[in-house]
Formats: structure tokens, C-alpha cells, sequence
């Protein structure tokens, strides 16, 4: 077990540098640069020699292969440099943003698993009864549905109950404050944008785990745990769903890093400060130092995440174990 | 003393889209206490599907039992409720099946699978059934017994595995096992090994056997008495010896003459049985291996051959069972 994840993190060196290569160049490709940006602001017109000084500065004069380097080297010392933009030290930016992210991203992945995992195996071993349509449309609805649309609809409807309830709309707050700070404050403000990603994630979990579970119900070890003259509870918890939640394991550990990096337009509808929304920014702005450091930080979560599912699954399934 | 377990009048059917299949159509067999009793058949001849609507196994929808009686012990085991039946399953009957290697749960040890039916069934505590636990896996013949429990399937190879699904059914101090096919899936000196394992154990014991196979060598060895099932039916029953030395079917008799036999000269050619089983969607009219026999009349296409008895516990489902007798009688 040592050995392997030892085998493990070493794999994680190769996938992270070729992501670092691969941002860095993408990057460059984007025609214009940050200087051109920040200076062509009002008009269009601006002046060479203050152009110049801007890539003196931000070091975008330097030689492609140098830049290259600098950025390597900053990342083996986690030194990301500061922020062209604002000037700030990066890790400060995103450190700002990242507490939010995760909160929702954590919040959205208790609310997708709780939900899911029961309405999915109540979906599979009632499989075509109205029970399992009721699930099904449930969580085709939910993939269906963007979750920035959700969102909208969910501030619409927040504003017009209460208006009606209280007589004056009421709106979430809008500055983040943490959890241990204000808990009810934080909850009332991050608890809708979590309903509005929390309600795809279930409804792909929900998919996956009635899926896994169909299959394993028909395996023949629980045939002979039928045979054996076991509850069909015990059937179900401990024969089928271990196995059935393999799979499972891997789509919530997928999902949780796509919420980590990907909640743009649903951070812009609730107008929050986080993560996704500073990505956008940095790529609109061409904050190359900024934009870099954000895809590592997403390539990082994913290669924990992933990390930790293959862990997760040697736990759950002896084979893997000693392979 | 009534039979230990009777199937009467069983039909078992499966709705697909290509409509109603009659997998078991009408079957009907007795089994004695501490008897070990043979079904034969090809491949869809309904032999699996009978044997696991006795247990009521057979997955609903799209199975069904449609109409018939088992009656096992004194029990009606159709008419018993959900949680009757459970107590039935694994304690009173238990089931081996074909494919050791996908019968036992992958991410549950080998301990955990025999024990939770012990406790269950025998009401015992975790330590005495993981004591009894070893000690079955001792008696079929799996070394360092111990260290076996906490082991996954895995590990061991399908001998082995086959051999705890033995330990499992035993486990329980079952009155009848089933063994479906146990021994398609393995080796043939594995397959020796795990027969002559399972006669030893349920002569011990006492305990009713009925194996299932498509391997006449397997049942003129191992079983007292022996149905061949053509097309869901029951066409031929009687002790092995009977089944073996004169049988009374064409079909019987096509699947003798199809496997080589020590017992007959070395450059006799095999005679095939021609042709396919037939549709089991459609309605049958007459006798099912009519189109596949060298014995069919006219009678055969129009009525359904009832099983008769030919002699004393043999019994045959064909108009021509006199031809076939008088040609035995000259063969010999």
C-alpha cells in the first residue's frame, strides 16, 4: 500500500509540469498582451515608450524560453509572483477567493452525495415503479437545467416570497464573511448558490449510483447472497452498494473539482467573489502570472482529487489493493 | 413417507419482447432425503430455471412462476411469505452454482461471506460461526483454514472457490443442495475432485443432492436417479442405470450415442443430434423433438407425449417407446 502511493504521487511531477507547459503556451498564443490591455483602455491610443516600460516591468520583454523558466522555478519554490494586474501577490488574490470556492464547492458535493446516494439505490431496486420515474425525471431535470439559470430562478423566487411574506424583498448578503465569523450570515449568503450546483451534482450522482447499482444487482454474488436467505437490506448495504459505489466514488471526486475552478457564471449571478470569477478576469485582463497560477492551482485539485478516489478505491475494493 | 422435495406441474415463464418464453413447461419430480437426483439437458433446456424456482430466485420481472406446486418438507415453498421463504433459502436449501468466480462477492472475505449465513440461520455468535468456519473449510479440503477467512476471492483460484461455495451451502446444515452445473467452469481434474467432494460430504451428512448438468458422464456417476429435460419438459426419468444402459427416448438416446464412451469400440464415429432446440416463444403443438428425431410418426406432430411408465421408476415421454424398447432388446 505504501509503495503504491508513493508510485502514485511520483506520477503526479510529469502531469503537472506538462500542464504548467501546456497554460503557458496557450497563453502566449492569445494575441495582445497585458500591457496592450491595460493601456488601451480609453481610446485606443497610447504610447510606445509607456508600453514599453509596462513589459520592462511585468517582464513580458523577456525571452519566451526565460519567462518559461522563471515561471518553472517560481512554482518548484511555490513562489507565483505577483498579479500584473493588481500588483498583489498572487497567492493573496486567490487565497482571498479560494475560502469561498471551497466552502460552496464542499457544501454542494454533502448536499449532491447525501441526496444522491439514497435516491439512486431507492431508484435502481425500484427499478420501473413510479417510485424510479419520479427519481429519473428528478435527476434529468437536474442535468438539464445550467446552474446559473437555477440561480436566477432561485433569486427571483427568494425576492417575490419574500415581498410577498414580508412585504419588503429580501436579498442574500453579498460580502463574504467566514463561517466561523458569522455562521448564519455566511449560510444565508452561500447557501443558494449551493442549492443551484448542488442540485446537477446529486442528479449526476444520482444517474451514476442507480446505473452501478442496476449492474451490480444483476452480478451473481448476489445471486448467492440471495441464495443465502439474506434481508434484502443487508443485500443491498452490504453486498451491492460497495460495489456499486466505486464508480460513484470517481464522479463526486470529479464534480468537486469541477466546482473548485468552474463556477463562473453561477459566481457572477450571485455576484460572488470567488475563485471562478477571478479565473475569468485574469484571462479577459491576459494577467498571464495570475491565469498561470489558477490552472495550476485547478490541475492541483484534480490531481488530489484523483489522488484521493484512487485511494478511496483501494479501500473499497481488495483487488486493487494488492495489484 | 412423502418425498423430501416434490415439484409438480411447474411452469416457469420469462415476458420478453419476443413475447412469453415457456422456459419450464410442466415439470414435475420428487427428490428422497439423503437422495442425490440428476437433471440433464443442453443449453436452455429450462434445467437451471427449474431449479431456481424452487428457492423463488428467478428474477421477477421478467420471471414468473406461472402455476404449479413445490412442496419441500411439508412446506407449500410458493405459498410462503417473503420472510418464510429467506429462512428456507440457505438454511433448508442452499444452492451451488456454475461460475465460481463471479458467485462470491469480490470486496467481502471469504469469513464474511460464510458467516453472515450462519448467523442467521444457525443464530449463532460471530466467534462460533467463524470457529464453524474453519472448521468447514478444513472438511473441503482448503488448507491453513484460518488464514483462509481473511482472504478475498482472489485469491484463490476457481477450484478453491468452488470448494467454499461447498463449505457455504453445508454451512448451514441445509436438508438439499442444488449444484447448478458446479463443475462447467473448471478444469476436468478439478471437476473429478469437486464431484467426488460433494458425494462424500452429502452421504456424511445425509443431505439430498440434486446436481444439474448438461454431463451425462457426470450423472450415470454421481446421481440414483436421473431426469433428461428437452425444451422445458421433463422427456425421461429413471435411475441412472436405466438412463444409461436403456433409454427409452430418442433424445435420450441421441445424447448417448453423441459423447464417446469407454465402453463402446474405439473407431465408432459419434452420431450428432441434427438441428436446433426449438423457439421457446412459440407455442409447441405436439411433441417438441419431433423435428430433430429419426423416430416421429404423424401422432407426434398432433398430440403432446405424456411421461408413462415404461418399468419400475422409468418413465418416457414418447409415442415410439415400444419400437425404441424392441431395438434396445436386439442391441443387446
Amino acid at each position: 500500500m505504501r509503495k503504491y502511493i508513493l508510485k502514485r504521487l511520483l506520477l503526479v511531477i510529469p502531469t503537472l509540469f506538462g500542464a504548467a507547459a501546456l497554460v503557458f503556451i496557450m497563453l502566449r498564443l492569445i494575441p495582445g498582451d497585458i500591457c496592450e490591455i491595460r493601456m488601451s483602455g480609453d481610446g485606443g491610443y497610447f504610447d510606445q515608450r509607456a508600453l514599453d516600460q509596462c513589459r520592462e516591468d511585468s517582464g513580458t520583454n523577456l525571452p519566451m524560453m526565460t519567462q518559461f523558466i522563471n515561471f518553472i522555478w517560481g512554482l518548484m519554490r511555490f513562489d507565483f509572483g505577483t498579479s500584473m494586474w493588481t500588483g498583489q501577490p498572487v497567492l493573496t488574490e486567490i487565497a482571498l477567493r479560494f475560502e469561498l470556492s471551497l466552502q460552496v464547492a464542499i457544501m454542494a458535493t454533502i448536499i449532491g452525495v447525501i441526496i444522491a446516494i439514497p435516491l439512486g439505490t431507492i431508484s435502481a431496486v425500484k427499478q420501473n415503479t413510479w417510485i424510479d420515474y419520479v427519481v429519473r425525471a428528478f435527476s434529468i431535470a437536474g442535468i438539464a437545467t445550467p446552474s446559473f439559470w437555477l440561480g436566477i430562478l432561485i433569486i427571483l423566487g427568494l425576492l417575490m416570497s419574500t415581498q410577498y411574506v414580508l412585504g419588503t424583498p429580501w436579498m442574500p448578503p453579498i460580502t463574504y464573511k467566514p463561517i466561523w465569523e458569522a455562521p448564519l450570515y455566511n449560510l444565508s449568503m452561500l447557501i443558494w448558490p449551493t442549492v443551484a450546483t448542488g442540485y446537477r451534482y446529486s442528479a449526476v450522482v444520482t444517474r451514476m449510483t442507480r446505473s452501478a447499482l442496476l449492474e451490480v444487482l444483476r452480478e451473481d454474488y448476489v445471486r448467492t447472497a440471495r441464495a443465502k436467505g439474506l434481508w434484502e437490506k443487508v443485500i443491498i448495504r452490504k453486498h451491492a452498494l460497495k460495489n456499486a459505489l466505486l464508480p460513484v466514488v470517481t464522479i463526486v471526486g470529479m464534480e468537486f473539482a469541477f466546482l473548485m475552478g468552474g463556477l463562473a457564471v453561477t459566481e457572477q449571478v450571485f455576484n460572488l467573489n470567488g475563485v471562478g470569477k477571478l479565473f475569468v478576469d485574469s484571462v479577459l485582463n491576459n494577467d498571464y502570472t495570475m491565469t498561470q497560477s489558477l490552472v495550476m492551482l485547478v490541475v492541483m485539485i484534480f490531481v488530489m482529487v484523483n489522488f484521493l478516489v484512487d485511494i478511496c478505491y483501494a479501500w473499497m475494493d481488495p483487488r486493487i489493493r494488492y495489484s | 413417507m412423502p418425498a423430501l422435495l416434490e415439484v409438480d406441474n411447474l411452469h416457469t415463464q420469462f415476458d420478453t419482447s419476443a413475447g412469453t418464453v415457456r422456459a419450464v413447461d410442466g415439470i414435475a419430480y420428487t427428490v428422497d432425503e439423503g437422495e442425490t437426483v440428476g437433471i440433464v439437458g443442453e443449453s436452455g433446456c429450462g434445467k437451471s430455471v427449474g431449479a431456481l424456482s424452487i428457492l423463488r430466485l428467478i428474477p421477477d420481472p421478467p420471471g414468473r412462476i406461472a402455476s404449479g406446486s413445490i412442496r419441500f418438507d411439508g412446506q407449500d415453498l410458493l405459498a410462503l411469505s417473503d420472510a418464510d421463504i429467506r429462512a428456507v433459502r440457505g438454511g433448508q436449501i442452499a444452492m451451488v452454482f456454475q461460475e465460481p468466480m463471479t458467485s462470491l462477492n469480490p470486496v467481502l472475505t471469504i469469513g464474511q461471506q460464510l458467516c453472515e449465513g450462519m448467523q442467521l440461520h444457525l443464530k449463532i455468535g460471530a466467534d462460533a460461526a467463524q470457529a464453524r468456519a474453519v472448521e468447514l473449510l478444513d472438511m473441503v479440503g482448503i488448507s491453513e483454514a484460518a488464514r483462509r477467512l481473511q482472504q478475498y476471492p482472489h485469491h484463490l483460484s476457481g477450484g478453491m472457490r468452488q470448494r467454499v461455495m461447498i463449505a457455504l451451502a453445508l454451512s448451514c446444515k441445509p436438508k438439499l443442495i442444488i449444484a447448478d452445473e458446479p463443475t462447467t467452469a473448471l478444469d476436468v481434474t478439478i471437476q473429478a475432485q469437486i464431484l467426488e467432494l460433494m458425494r462424500d460430504l452429502t452421504q456424511r451428512f445425509g443431505v439430498a443432492l440434486i446436481i444439474i448438468t448438461h454431463n451425462l458422464g457426470v450423472v450415470a456417476r454421481y446421481a440414483q436417479r436421473v431426469n433428461v429435460m428437452y425444451a422445458g419438459k421433463i422427456v425421461e426419468s429413471g435411475t441412472a442405470t436405466d438412463i444409461y444402459h436403456r433409454p427409452v427416448h430418442p433424445y435420450t438416446l441421441g445424447l448417448l450415442r453423441s459423447i464417446p464412451r469407454m465402453d463402446r469400440p474405439r473407431g465408432e464415429r459419434l452420431i450428432p443430434i441434427n438441428g436446433q432446440p426449438p423457439d421457446l416463444t412459440q407455442e409447441i403443438t405436439g411433441c417438441a423433438y419431433r423435428p430433430r428425431c429419426g423416430f416421429a410418426t404423424d401422432q407426434c406432430a398432433r398430440e403432446t407425449p405424456k411421461l408413462e411408465t415404461v418399468a419400475t421408476g422409468h418413465a418416457t415421454a414418447c409415442f415410439e417407446k415400444a419400437q425404441l424398447e424392441r431395438l434396445l432388446k436386439v442391441a443387446s
